[in-house]
């Protein structure tokens, strides 16, 4: 598997990424500058990774979202490219447009960091393979605009496609507002594209794959991606 | 009050061409207007003499400016410096003691840790946010200024009560400033401390640490050298934020601090994010001679204490200085305390390497002058001559002060028997938990990213030090990490400052060893009243005299610290604070432990127990007293005790530690089941103590363990001369005490969960 990471100024867990990246598959991913306007050839997955691009003063992902590489990332997500985006990547996917919806501020108006747990909503997924649907999963949480936004049509179209990737629950399973600290509608922590390509997600699986650290509860989601991409 | 060394005489200064015949001066204050503006920018009189006599004439704006910050207290340590001198700061592993940006010491594999602590209390009362987000945006500058990436911010708070006035603002200010500020960079914020108490009142506490790693060889310094070398400044533009705020944190609040908003700097960890990047990267060529951030007094300090540590000269023109704003002056720039900027020394020739870098970042770079060998300070401006001050006497000559100091008085010591328990043992734990000064911090560090990096081991909670994978061993195929913490209890430094300066130290030495971390060295920020009384300057020396016993004894020296005086608002002074931020390392991530406590355990107390009540939480909050001696620190048995149970960690016998701090021992063992839920059932004590005494007395060098057997332990114990009792064993969800009084942890935990979050509710 290829992985390149895309650094835009102000990422911050692109070290993270490339520590669960290299845990699940071996090979150190390419770090890639948001000023590229190419992918380096050969690339299976990128990654636009956490952070607070451009400090976030404007739309988290904003800006990101017109930088000269997102073309090239939109493109290559057009011709079925695998893309990931967790955090601010997920709001810089929302914003370029290549997965529906927004992410609003904190329903709690205040940054939110600790521990989330998120249900698996499907298997047969090139993220989620290695998960059993409706299997839990614990991942840190750290962002101040993670409250997933669409409107009911927006929102009934991906439930009816089962593009909801992952939701907020409880470490039992249980879809609660409890649970759903952010306030995102329907519970939604992660989205698909409708070819189950392009998931972006709010929660960093990436802070738990080292039984060193805090447990290895996000590297199924990174191993499931390895297992694919082989296979691919 | 004595002044050492003497001030000069009329005759002039003993060294430097002052009035050197001849030479262009710039445009002079009058006499009258220059001695008054000295008063209001806070000098002294006999300080303005100095002033007069170095330069040989009156002082241009722009100079009078100079002078006033670098020789304000916060600056120049005028009050405090004859006192640090006294603290130990050397020991093998220390690879750069106080003096520099920020201390370094050797973590081996040819790793150095870098790190200082830093205050920003009056712009943090001023204005909560931007004062706190810019004490952890200085920090920060600190350490990466010396080759470090930084990989860990802590913190040190102290605030009044609640209900006094704006103190919830300042509180959910503060925490939302540390956190905006270190989560946008991506430096982790995993451990802290914080206390309530109405001597904060008007006039909280922001005490900022940061951690880095460099490699040992790799450490960059503020000496300049190399006559011509060029100058060079990075970083945000300069603007009118700030001016003259190291001049406000040397002087006291009064009821107009309002007016003072403007001198608060205004934060950009966007910026910052890319400065540490960019530096980083050019640090990785060999371009850099010198480097240091602009801080506090920015361009003056910086280019003052570059060019005078390297015993050079420096000449500027401020032209080239990238400014946010039209027409600012001279005087403006220098004193601008605008955040994100970086002054340079490059070596010849290197200034496109340099620029590529900053500019692929987006950040301004600008040659704004160059080295030369006049041992002067030169500026110039639109053509103007603005200013030209020789540099070894604004150093040698600034004010130092011996001030008088009064000693505290003692406080009597309270005997275990000789106060009644008015509630009971189990009401009074579930009170205590749930005090302001013992409740649960999640709601804080629930606001602050502890997890970015991908390497924090131990978060907020978790462990007595927070434990953070060092990534560079990561790639060298180990797992060294770091034990980090913050720790001081102000109400035994008032109580008695010598023994709370030892507590301080001891305690940060003792939160390390508890994870299994080998404590190697501190950061110390002593945050303290008005110098110029003496009962202040009594406090302070005291303390220093504490913290350099338990230096001393426990191998644990000072490599780097700051001081924050005049913290007083309408005469009234804080409580004596002398924050201590303590690094250890552990050769193995994977031998730290923490504090939750599993079931099925045995339940072992290491040291000594006498029932000391003075100055505990359980007689201010219980018994509704505050007073008495504070627990002494016998630093033999500290030492005796922390070695033992470190090598028991070391050994992987045991599964959770907790020292017994504030609050006791009961709180101790509660704190340690609320983590995981698991409750316990707890011996008999032994007898001769009140029960009360027993389990809320704060005797030190404590520490609750808990093992898989007691037996091997204690007979270990026994061979090694530590005090030690099997308290109990885990398991259940109830807390049970001697005769069988339940007390269900979910219980305990909700209360102790409850406190900040309905305090602060109401501000959204």
């Amino acid at each position: 598997m290829q992985a390149g990471i895309v650094l835009f100024p102000g990422t911050n867990r692109e070290r993270d990424m490339a520590l669960a990246l290299q845990r699940a598959t071996g090979r150190r991913p390419a770090m890639l500058w948001h000023r590229d306007t190419a992918l380096p050839p050969g690339t299976d997955l990128v990654v636009l990774p956490g952070g607070f691009s451009y400090g976030d003063y404007l739309r988290c992902g904003a800006m990101a979202a017109q930088s000269p590489i997102m073309r090239a990332v939109a493109d290559f997500a057009g011709r079925g490219g695998h893309v990931l985006g967790v955090c601010n990547g997920f709001q810089m996917l929302t914003e370029a447009g290549l997965l529906p919806g927004a992410l609003l501020r904190n329903a709690t108006l205040r940054f939110l960091s600790m521990d989330c747990h998120m249900r698996v909503e499907r298997a047969d997924t090139p993220y989620t393979g290695r998960f059993q649907r409706g299997a839990v999963f614990r991942a840190t949480m750290a962002h101040g605009d993670g409250n997933y936004f669409a409107d009911e049509a927006t929102l009934d179209r991906l439930e009816g496609e089962g593009l909801v990737a992952l939701r907020y629950a409880t470490p039992a399973g249980e879809v609660t507002a409890a649970a759903n600290r952010n306030g995102s509608a329907r519970n939604i922590a992660g989205i698909l594209s409708p070819n189950l390509r392009v998931l972006g997600l709010m929660p960093h699986p990436e802070n738990q794959v080292d039984p060193q650290i805090d447990g290895t509860d996000g590297l199924p989601l990174f191993e499931s991606l390895a297992e694919a991409l082989a296979a691919a | 009050m004595s002044i050492d060394p003497p001030a000069p005489t009329s005759a002039g200064p003993s060294t430097g061409p002052s009035t050197g015949a001849g030479r262009p001066t710039p445009t002079l204050l009058a006499p009258d207007r220059a001695r008054q503006l000295a008063g209001e920018y806070g000098l002294k009189p006999d300080e303005y003499d100095r002033v007069l006599a170095i330069l040989g004439r009156e002082p241009s704006l722009t100079e009078l400016g100079i002078f006033s910050v670098m020789w304000s207290e916060h600056c120049s340590y005028k009050s405090s410096r004859v006192w640090l001198r006294e603290l130990p700061t050397r020991a093998p592993w220390v690879i750069q003691g106080p003096g520099e940006n920020a201390g370094v010491i050797d973590i081996g594999d040819g790793l150095a840790a870098v790190f200082k602590m830093e205050s920003h209390n009056h712009p943090s009362f001023i204005e909560p946010y931007q004062g706190a987000a810019t004490g952890v945006g200085g920090i920060l500058r600190d350490v990466f200024t010396m080759g470090a990436r930084p990989i860990a911010n802590l913190n040190a708070l102290r605030f009044g009560m609640p209900d006094a006035p704006r103190m919830k603002q300042v509180i959910d200010g503060v925490v939302r400033g540390i956190g905006g500020y270190g989560n946008c960079v991506g430096v982790p914020t995993v451990g802290g401390e914080v206390n309530f108490h109405p001597r904060y009142n008007g006039n909280p506490l922001v005490n900022a640490m940061t951690v880095g790693i460099a490699r040992a060889d790799r450490i960059f310094t503020a000496a300049a050298t190399g006559i011509g070398n060029p100058v060079v400044y990075v970083g945000s533009k300069t603007g009118r934020d700030g001016i003259h705020g190291a001049t406000m944190a040397s002087t006291e609040f009064s009821a107009d601090s309002e007016e003072k908003r403007p001198t608060v700097q205004i934060g950009d960890p966007f910026a910052e994010k890319l400065l540490i990047e960019a530096c980083l990267e050019l640090m990785a060529t060999d371009a850099i001679v010198a480097i240091q951030d602009m801080g506090a007094a920015g361009l003056t300090s910086s280019s003052v204490e570059m060019a005078g540590k390297g015993g050079m000269g420096i000449e500027l023109v401020l032209d080239h200085v990238p400014q946010r704003e039209a027409g600012m002056t001279a005087y403006e720039m220098m004193l601008s305390e605008s955040q994100e900027r970086m002054l340079m020394i490059l070596k010849p020739g290197r200034e496109a390497v340099a620029k590529a870098i900053f500019t692929k970042w987006e950040l301004d770079f600008a040659v704004i002058g160059h080295l030369t060998d006049t041992g002067r300070i030169v500026l110039r401006h639109q053509g103007r001559l603005e200013a030209d001050i020789p540099l070894a006497p604004l150093e040698s000559e600034a004010p130092l002060y011996r001030r008088p100091t009064a000693e505290t008085p003692r406080q009597p010591v309270i005997e275990a028997g000789a106060v009644a328990d008015p509630v009971g043992i189990g009401p009074a734990l579930a009170r205590l938990v749930g005090s302001l000064d013992l409740c649960s911090r999640r709601w804080i560090w629930d606001q602050y990213d502890s997890m970015v990096g991908g390497q924090t081991a131990k978060r907020p909670g978790a462990a007595d030090a927070a434990i953070v994978r060092v990534e560079e061993s990561l790639e060298q195929g180990g797992a060294r990490a770091l034990a980090m913490t913050t720790d001081c209890t102000p109400r035994y430094c008032l109580a008695d400052p010598e023994e709370g300066g030892k507590q301080a130290v001891a305690e940060a030495w003792r939160n390390i060893t508890a994870t299994g971390g080998l404590p190697l060295a501190i950061t110390d920020n002593m945050n303290f009243g008005n110098p110029e009384k003496p009962e202040i300057m009594g406090q302070f020396a005291a303390a220093v005299r504490g913290m350099a016993a338990a230096c001393t004894a426990l191998d644990f020296p000072v490599v780097s610290g700051n001081v924050s005086l005049y913290n007083e608002t309408e005469g009234r002074g804080i409580l004596p604070t002398p924050a201590i931020g303590g690094v250890g390392v552990l050769d193995d991530v994977a031998q730290a432990v923490g504090l939750a406590l599993p079931p099925g355990l045995d339940l072992v107390l290491i040291g000594e127990t006498r029932g000391w009540l003075g100055q505990s939480l359980w007689l201010r909050e219980i018994a509704g007293r505050e007073e008495g001696a504070p627990p002494p620190v016998d630093l033999a048995a500290e030492r005796r005790n922390g070695d033992f149970v470190r090598s028991q960690i070391r050994q992987g016998r045991v599964a959770a530690c907790h020292d017994a701090a504030d609050g006791g021992l009961l709180v101790a063992v509660a704190e340690m089941a609320m983590a995981s839920g698991t409750g316990a059932t707890l011996a008999t004590p032994p007898p001769g103590l009140p029960a009360h005494a027993f389990w809320f007395g704060e005797d030190q060098a404590r520490y609750v363990l808990a093992v898989a057997d007691a037996a091997p332990l204690l007979a270990d114990a026994a061979a090694a001369g530590v005090p030690a009792m099997r308290l109990g064993r885990s398991g259940g969800r109830d807390l049970v005490l001697p005769g069988g009084e339940t007390l269900p942890v979910a219980a305990l935990a909700a209360a102790h969960e409850a406190t900040l979050p309905a305090l602060m509710r109401d501000q959204g």
